[in-house]
């Protein structure tokens, strides 16, 4: 009963949706989220929910496999090390709130110490550690291999390395060309160009929350909500024919799902204006076009009255303008999602005489 | 001063020199670079050929024929009279789709794209139709499949002349 609740809840829509609600909960409420007694009550939680799932048998057979070992550990660095930088940021928040300075920047705290050997050995330590668990891994987990490679047979389900599985579920609401090359692009410059975009001195060297709400929810956002949850959607919940599956549900090969994907173009000119698409292909693309314009265009003024002043100001305009594009790249994924599972879009300009679709 | 004591090069040795470096350095490096372009194409290549006899039309009942999907990426597709032979490659990014005959439709198995039996794409992100081959008899009356070319029906290329063989 539980179990049937669970699987009908982690469809994407619900889960995406109530997973954005959590994420905003937690950082609106960081006053709770970042103390000890909610990271320890949440360690119990997850421990208790996990043990009760890995019980079921699909459940554990789905994480079980060499394949998905490796996520299951991403998930508790990731719940860890987020939680823990949250708590410390919330502890200095408190601290500079009451008229003191962060606690890295405490007098103890700006002793200098050598790179030599302190920060060497470290690593050094580091480095022979992770080399010992590789190849213990290697020792124990044997590698998923497969028959030599067909080119006319693929595997069902045909699953990429769990790092590039997210790439993989945004493939399924792009055209490869948007979701293979373009978006994956705009991702590494970006990350490449937040220092230079975000001169903010605030938070350097030490943890802090409340002075840089918006760098860190936004990063937060593209990291947890759209990276790895859709990681783990195209780990753990995709099974044959990339069809969604629950944590509890057996991948049943013929599974149905009713799905009918048309493009914007077929919503305007076939359902609403009863013609048949236009011959010429820009007169047919002309609503999908203007709304990409519009999207990129149209916003810009509405975030300039909302927060632009203060941002424009200090970011001065090129780093300002590099910043909403980036966001709103970012914000076409979650989109493009909700355009297919409400109207199922499949495209919003849709050109394959050129290739072109978005 | 004599020449056995000459130290240094004049002006117009220097750029003999020069010279000479620049060329020899400039076809070592180009010589590299066209040893590694070379080595980029494999000697041989293990690839099924890209035409073959597919038999006489008979052979195939109506619907989707699998028997050549394997040796050469095809699916013979058989419908009102018309015989077509269908690519086997995904037009999203590639993947081999699955025939599901319960279904009556093919499936990809990486992205979730999902094509009716005469190869028009309906769900997932598949952008267009699945691509169409060449088909044509021989003097025999057997059906020849020729990959080479190919039939878009984005581009309206379908009722070509080529693209299916009456039967």
């Amino acid at each position: 009963m539980i179990k049937e609740a669970i699987n009908y809840l982690s469809d994407p829509l619900y889960s995406f949706t109530g997973l954005m609600i959590l994420f905003y909960l937690s950082l609106k409420r960081i006053d709770i989220v970042g103390t000890k007694k909610f990271g320890i009550g949440l360690l119990v939680f997850t421990l208790v929910t996990f043990g009760w799932m890995v019980a079921d048998p699909i459940f554990f057979s789905i994480i079980s496999l060499p394949d998905n070992i490796p996520i299951i550990i991403l998930n508790a660095l990731v719940f860890w090390s987020t939680w823990f930088a949250l708590y410390k940021g919330h502890q200095n928040d408190l601290r500079i709130e009451a008229g003191g300075s962060p606690l890295e920047g405490t007098p103890e705290n700006r002793e200098k110490v050598w790179a030599w050997p302190n920060l060497v050995y470290t690593e050094l330590f580091c480095g022979i550690i992770c080399t010992v668990f590789l190849i213990v891994w290697a020792i124990f987990f044997k590698a998923p291999l497969e028959e030599p490679a067909n080119p006319t047979w693929a595997p069902n389900p045909a699953k990429a390395p769990w790092y590039f599985l997210g790439l993989q579920e945004m493939l399924v609401y792009f055209d490869p060309w948007m979701a293979g090359v373009v978006l994956p692009g705009i991702i590494i410059v970006g990350l490449i160009a937040i220092p230079f975009i975000d001169i903010n001195p605030k938070g350097n060297g030490y943890f802090t929350f409340k002075e840089r709400k918006f760098a860190i929810t936004s990063f937060l956002f593209g990291w947890l909500i759209l990276w790895v949850y859709l990681i783990q959607v195209g780990t753990f919940l995709r099974g044959p024919n990339w069809t969604f599956y629950g944590p509890f549900e057996f991948w049943d090969f013929h599974k149905v799902v009713a799905e009918n994907n048309i493009n914007l173009s077929e919503i305007f000119w076939i359902k609403l204006f009863n013609t048949g698409l236009p011959k010429n292909i820009f007169v047919r693309e002309i609503f999908g076009i203007i709304a990409t314009l519009a999207y990129l265009v149209g916003f810009i003024p509405l975030i300039n009255k909302k927060w632009g002043k203060s941002y424009l100001e200090r970011m001065g305009t090129i780093r300002y303008y590099l910043m909403i594009f980036l966001v709103l790249s970012m914000m076409s994924l979650p989109i493009k999602m909700y355009l297919r599972w409400f109207i199922n879009l499949k495209y919003i300009i849709a050109m394959p005489e050129f290739e072109f679709n978005l | 001063m004599s020449e056995e004591t000459k130290t240094s090069l004049n002006r117009r040795e220097f750029f003999s020199f020069l010279a000479v470096g620049w060329i020899t350095f400039g076809a070592a490096t180009a010589g590299m670079a066209s040893l590694i372009f070379r080595f980029l194409y494999p000697n041989v290549v293990f690839e099924p050929a890209m035409d073959f006899v597919a038999g006489f039309p008979d052979d195939y009942p109506e619907g989707v024929d699998e028997r050549w999907k394997n040796g050469f990426g095809v699916w013979i597709y058989k419908k009102d009279g018309k015989l077509v032979a269908m690519s086997n490659i995904c037009t999203h990014l590639g993947c081999i789709p699955t025939w599901l005959p319960a279904e009556s439709k093919f499936k990809c198995p990486c992205h979730g794209s999902g094509y009716y039996p005469n190869g028009i794409n309906f769900e997932g992100p598949a952008p267009r139709p699945l691509e169409r081959f060449k088909i044509y008899r021989n003097t025999e009356g057997k059906i020849i499949v020729d990959k080479t070319k190919v039939f878009r029906y984005e581009k309206g290329e379908w009722t070509a002349d080529g693209a299916f063989i009456e039967v």
